[in-house]
């Protein structure tokens, strides 16, 4: 797994002072261009700003060992905690994947104009001490983070995201999962009236996900109630979404009605679909294909040349221990 | 000295309406660029586009004898090599937005998905099979191929089958099980289908036939 990040492992003599780093990016965002060049600085950046002792220490073959963590607290910042700038509110907004709108990811926006996001409740029940179903609310009033997160669509594009947001395990802890509870289910509302897609036969409806319940209490699964300081967005999935940073974004599952913690590993709807493609873990991957597209590169929305993709979205420290003796091949 | 074959053809508007047809894409593509109405994603938007256009082209080129065999109209028949040539044209440069724009000419990139991939696969031996078909498209070529040329001609049915194949695999969703957005593949396959059927010559002397009679009786 550790040789599998080699193509982020930066010899001393390229890492770049933050200040240049910054000059350098702004040339080349006058250029037009933010190349994989800027990537590797950015790399570069976060590999003296954690060793804290310089670059003079780095041999030319070490590998980073420890990435910075994500910050609780995002408000003002412009960079995500590897240097990559911020996607606009109209990048955001206006390019969704949203299948229970349209297809087409520019006709979602219009299309949910007029959803109805309030009043809104999450039913959370399953093998949990305390089933409850929350009002929207009661979840805003779980410890709202700000988080700045890469989302890695499946299609091989990219954004990075000012999330507000409570980590899920606070809700779960409050409902106190089971012992035998293994894995979370989320579904999706269900209203053709509100949702025209959900009318297309050729999916079956409504939208669900899963998570193992480990994934679900690690601190970067968030549930999202906003973004850029605002309200969730309709496109984006108001008024409430998972997001899960280091898989792809179809498992980040939109509009949530309710939340359910089984034993067995649940159904969901792209794997539902097609089995052989849409894997239950989809952890991003670039080592593994998706089995008709190739997942090594990804575009940065706002940019012209492509990036190599980072394993697990670049949230390697944070989650590889959860699939420790796990094939991911296998377990795509 | 004969005269006859010495005038021009005319200009139909048939022939008008195909060449507006086959340039009206292009020009939404740039003035789109420019005027920004293109997703936040333009590079992925541009290549998708210009596929579908292909496609449409190469439906279009194919549509021209069942349309003969139908209706008795003449004019489809001279135009199939201008409906082939500007599907030969979109796929150009939908491949040529596909390494260049999408992928910088990155061979190692490109090899990764070409190589493996298998929509990028039938999508590139779907251009591989037109170059030869738009190279043999003038007269000269015909002349000279005569029977053979035909034959050469007929690759442009595997063609169809090829890129509407390339199509849904380029799409979520998995087109065997009906499943996902498969819904526009499934439609032009479909009608790919229904052109290639009435191409089959018991079928094709039936429903000559059926317009002979109509035409009789009328």
């Amino acid at each position: 797994m550790e040789q599998k990040l080699k193509h982020i492992s930066v010899p001393s003599s390229e890492i770049t002072p933050h200040s240049l780093y910054l000059s350098r990016r702004d040339f080349l965002k006058t250029a037009g261009i933010v190349s994989a060049t800027a990537f590797l600085a950015a790399c570069g950046v976060n590999l003296s700003s954690t060793t804290g002792t310089g670059s003079g220490t780095q041999t030319p073959t070490q590998l980073p060992t420890k990435s910075p963590p994500v910050p609780d607290n995002a408000r003002g910042l412009t960079t995500d905690e590897l240097g990559n700038s911020l996607n606009t509110l109209d990048q955001i907004t206006n390019y969704n994947n949203y299948y229970e709108f349209s297809t087409s990811k520019q006709a979602v926006n219009p299309l949910s104009k007029n959803f109805k996001s309030t009043p809104w409740s999450v039913e959370v029940s399953g093998l949990v001490q305390n089933p409850k179903t929350y009002a929207l609310e009661d979840l805003l009033k779980f410890n709202q983070k700000e988080r700045i997160y890469r989302l890695r669509c499946v299609e091989a594009w990219s954004m990075v995201i000012p999330w507000t947001g409570f980590e899920l395990a606070d809700l779960l802890n409050e409902v106190q999962p089971m012992t035998s509870a293994k894995y979370v289910h989320f579904v999706t509302l269900m209203d053709k009236t509100e949702m025209p897609g959900e009318g297309d036969p050729l999916y079956p409806w409504p939208y669900s996900e899963g998570l193992r319940l480990d994934e679900a209490m690690q601190r970067l699964t968030i549930i999202a109630t906003g973004l850029y300081g605002q309200p969730l967005p309709n496109p984006d999935g108001a008024p409430l979404r998972l997001v899960v940073p280091w898989k792809y974004g179809f498992k980040s599952i939109k509009a949530i009605v309710k939340i359910e913690l089984t034993e067995t590993q649940p159904q969901t709807m792209w794997n539902t679909i097609s089995p052989q493609e849409y894997g239950f873990y989809s952890n991003v991957n670039p080592n593994v294909d998706h089995p008709r597209w190739s997942q090594a590169s990804e575009r940065r929305i706002g940019e012209l040349s492509r990036r190599p993709t980072l394993m697990f979205n670049g949230y390697y420290d944070e989650v590889a221990s959860l699939y420790t003796g796990l094939d991911l091949r296998a377990n795509y | 000295m004969p005269t006859i074959s010495r005038t021009k053809p005319k200009t139909t508007w048939f022939q008008v309406v195909i060449h507006i047809f086959g340039w009206l894409p292009l020009a939404w593509i740039v003035y789109a660029y420019f005027a920004g109405k293109l997703s936040v994603n333009p590079i992925q938007d541009i290549e998708q586009q210009l596929g579908h256009i292909a496609v449409y082209f190469l439906i279009a080129s194919l549509a021209c004898t069942p349309l003969y065999t139908m209706s008795g109209w003449r004019e489809p028949l001279k135009r199939r090599r201008a409906l082939g040539l500007y599907c030969f044209m979109y796929a150009s440069l939908h491949v040529l937005t596909f390494t260049g724009l999408d992928y910088g000419f990155n061979l190692q990139l490109i090899g990764g998905v070409v190589l493996k991939k298998p929509y990028a696969i039938v999508g590139l031996a779907t251009f591989i099979l037109l170059i030869p078909l738009a190279v043999t498209s003038f007269r000269w070529w015909q002349k000279k191929l005569g029977r053979k040329w035909t034959n050469l001609h007929r690759l442009v049915y595997l063609a169809g089958v090829l890129d509407i194949l390339h199509y849904a695999w380029a799409k979520k969703g998995d087109i065997f099980r009906l499943s996902g957005d498969i819904l526009r593949p499934l439609l032009w396959g479909l009608l790919l289908l229904l052109l290639l059927t009435l191409r089959i010559p018991p079928v094709r002397r039936w429903v000559s036939s059926l317009r002979q009679k109509s035409a009789r009786a009328a």
